[in-house]
Formats: C-alpha cells, sequence, structure tokens
C-alpha cells in the first residue's frame, strides 16, 4: 500500500477481504457470545476498540521492534488493551463481565487482531493501520450482528431482550437449537455460502 | 475436600470436558486450526496429540502460578499476560526438549507446536480453570480432558472432510462453509451427550 486509500481499506475491510467470510479468521472466541445480540455488541465494541488500537501501537513502535520477537511484542501490546477493558468491564458492567466470561480474555488469542497486526500494521504507518484495523473489526462486527439476530429472534424471540411482534406470540414455536451451539455453526455456515455465493458471481 | 471426593470431581469433570462441554463443539474454542488443520488425518492426528499434551501441562503449570504466585501478590488482573507467557515459553522449552531427544515425536508434532501458542482453546481452559475455581488435581483432569475432546472432534472432522473430497459441493460451500455446517452436526450429536452426565 503506497499512496494511501481511505475508500480502498473500508471496502477491503468489509467486503472483499472481510476477516469472516473470506479470511475466515477470529470465529472462535466471538461466535460463543452471538446467542444474545446485546453480548455480542459489546464483544464487538471490545474487540473493535482492541484491534485498532493494537494496530496502531505496533504500527507505531515497528521501527523500534526487533525482527525476531514482534511476535511477543505483539502478543504483550494485545493482553494489555484486552486487560483494560477487562478491568473497565468489570468495574462498570459486572453482569456483562459475569455472561462474557472467559471470553473477553481470550480476544488476545483471536488471530484477527494478531492477524492484522501482522499483515498490515507491522509495514504500514499508525494512521493507516488504525482504519484497517477499524474497518477489518467493523466487517467482522456487521457479520457477528447478523448472526446474533438471526439466532436471538428465531431463538428467544426477542432482539436485545426486546420482544418481537410475531416472534414473541405463542404462535412461533421456538427454535430452542438456535440459541445452543450447534445453530451457531449452522448460521455462520449458511452466512458465508451465501456472501461466497455474492463474490463469486461478480468475479464471473 | 477430602482426596477422594476431589478425584471423584476430577472423573466427572474429565468426562463431561471430552463430551457435553467439548472445547470446539460447545464453546467455539480453538476453531481457527481446527476449519484450518483438518484436511488431512495425519496432520489432525499430530495437532490433536501436541493439544492434549500442552493444555494438560500448561493448565498444571498456570494453576500453580496463579494460586500460588499471583493470588498472594494480589496480582491476578495480570493473569491474560502471564498466562500466555508461560504457555508460549512452555512451547518452546518443549520444543527444544522433543528435538534434542526424540526425533521421530518432532517429527509428529514439530511443525504444529508454535501453532499452539495462538491456540485460543489452551488460553480458554486456563481461564475457565481460574473461572471455575478448580483445585489443582480437578484443574489437571480438565486440561487432558479438554484436550482428549478436542482431538475426538479434530480426527472425526479430518476423517468427514477426506470422504468429502470426492463429492460434489456447490462453489460457494466449499472449504469453510461445508465444514462449518458438518461442525454444526457434529455439535449436534454432541449435544445429545448431555443427558449421560
Amino acid at each position: 500500500m503506497n499512496g494511501y486509500n481511505h475508500k480502498k481499506i473500508l471496502i477491503d475491510g468489509l467486503w472483499t477481504n472481510n476477516p469472516i467470510f473470506c479470511q475466515v479468521l477470529g470465529i472462535c472466541s466471538t461466535l460463543a457470545v452471538t446467542n444474545l445480540v446485546l453480548n455480542t455488541l459489546v464483544m464487538c465494541a471490545a474487540l473493535i476498540f482492541t484491534v485498532s488500537l493494537s494496530a496502531f501501537s505496533v504500527a507505531a513502535l515497528r521501527h523500534f521492534t526487533p525482527k525476531n520477537i514482534r511476535m511477543m511484542v505483539e502478543t504483550l501490546i494485545i493482553a494489555l488493551y484486552v486487560i483494560i477493558i477487562d478491568i473497565l468491564l468489570k468495574a462498570y458492567w459486572p453482569e456483562m463481565s459475569q455472561n462474557l466470561g472467559p471470553y473477553v480474555g481470550l480476544v488476545i488469542t483471536n488471530c484477527i487482531v494478531m492477524g492484522r497486526c501482522e499483515a498490515c500494521a507491522i509495514s504500514n504507518s499508525p494512521k493507516i493501520a488504525l482504519l484497517d484495523g477499524f474497518y477489518n473489526a467493523l466487517g467482522y462486527t456487521f457479520i457477528l450482528f447478523l448472526i446474533s439476530s438471526i439466532r436471538e429472534i428465531l431463538g428467544m424471540g426477542t432482539f436485545a431482550g426486546i420482544p418481537m411482534p410475531f416472534f414473541s406470540t405463542p404462535y412461533w414455536d421456538k427454535w430452542i437449537i438456535m440459541v445452543m451451539p450447534p445453530g451457531a455453526f449452522f448460521v455462520l455456515a449458511m452466512i458465508v455460502w451465501l456472501m461466497r455465493s455474492i463474490q463469486l458471481k461478480k468475479i464471473k | 475436600m477430602d482426596i477422594q471426593n476431589q478425584f471423584w470431581q476430577a472423573l466427572i469433570v474429565c468426562i463431561s470436558a471430552i463430551f457435553t462441554q467439548n472445547m470446539v463443539l460447545s464453546y467455539f474454542l480453538g476453531l481457527c486450526p481446527f476449519l484450518g488443520v483438518s484436511r488431512e488425518v495425519k496432520s489432525s492426528f499430530g495437532l490433536g496429540i501436541a493439544v492434549i499434551f500442552v493444555m494438560t501441562f500448561t493448565v498444571a503449570i498456570n494453576w500453580l502460578v496463579y494460586h500460588k504466585i499471583l493470588i498472594p501478590l494480589g496480582l491476578h488482573f495480570f493473569r491474560f499476560i502471564i498466562f500466555i507467557i508461560v504457555i508460549a515459553a512452555f512451547v518452546q522449552i518443549i520444543e527444544m526438549l522433543i528435538e534434542r531427544f526424540s526425533p521421530t515425536l518432532y517429527q509428529i508434532l514439530g511443525v504444529f507446536l508454535p501453532l499452539i501458542t495462538v491456540n485460543c482453546a489452551i488460553l480458554g481452559a486456563c481461564l475457565f480453570m481460574v473461572i471455575r475455581d478448580y483445585s489443582f488435581i480437578v484443574s489437571v483432569a480438565y486440561g487432558f480432558g479438554s484436550g482428549l475432546g478436542w482431538f475426538i472432534a479434530i480426527m472425526a472432522m479430518a476423517g468427514i472432510r477426506q470422504r468429502l473430497d470426492a463429492k460434489k459441493i456447490p462453489q460457494g460451500l466449499q472449504g469453510p462453509g461445508i465444514s462449518l455446517i458438518i461442525a454444526g452436526i457434529m455439535a449436534l450429536a454432541f449435544v445429545g451427550f448431555t443427558g449421560v452426565l
């Protein structure tokens, strides 16, 4: 990336190189919290914060980091931001911290964070790295938001805790499977399928 | 709690970690290598064994570090960094030891050991062990059980995917798509174990 092109970074992060359906990275820790929309949003906010800021820091420090220990340095930078989030959540929103359990800490090993640091931040200026991290995390959030909406509406009849007009009435048989683990796999698979087919069609 | 009780609890925790609370299929941890490496049975086997091994030992070491060092010093909020460092250091040492003493084992595990440092299942097991307040024996059993559960899941996945190679799959569904659907079906099967325990 020589010149810096805001629009290209945006489209890359959100669509052409979307972390979920193109790179299939980082689905580990965040898929687990997609059973409720609210949990997902908090988790994704944490992820946006971590990815953009750690990409920014890695890029800012890139000239001072020795090549052979850069992974360790990256991990420590990421861990620093995750600890900040963990402490903030524990202090101001203990119930949410309880709900998310170990998954906040697991953002450290989320491949997308490390992936962006390695792929972009290590060889670009802080400004580009920040944008790249931010848009990638946004692309990630958009897919997870989709998944969690589908799962919560079909499985519980609510959206972010608010009962939905049709789905919370007795006419709708709740799909319990949707809030259980298998539901997450199926919904994600369907979304990957759909998005990839659209992309393939465009290429043709 | 007396020792005998702890052993019973350890046994139950171990079995439930393998089946009902499987790392991949019910907690979604370690999904990236689960989808990425499961193309061949042979490499899945190597990675699976490495995960069992590393998970059992790092959970044990991290239990000691957390309860004997971090808690007395009041540094428990530091656990994310410490756990990661312990895991990375342990993997590095093991890699060197294996390379030195057992070349055959190194051939099976070698490539996969560095990968494991960033496997979220390992850190996940350590964090679960802290959150659920397991005692030492139970933690070790939990680490072993989780590793074994991961191993079983990836082996099953690799076996199914090898069969799938010869089948016709819609283009958009190839690769990760179909693997996720298989994982979903496997998760369904593992949910069935819930009644057992």
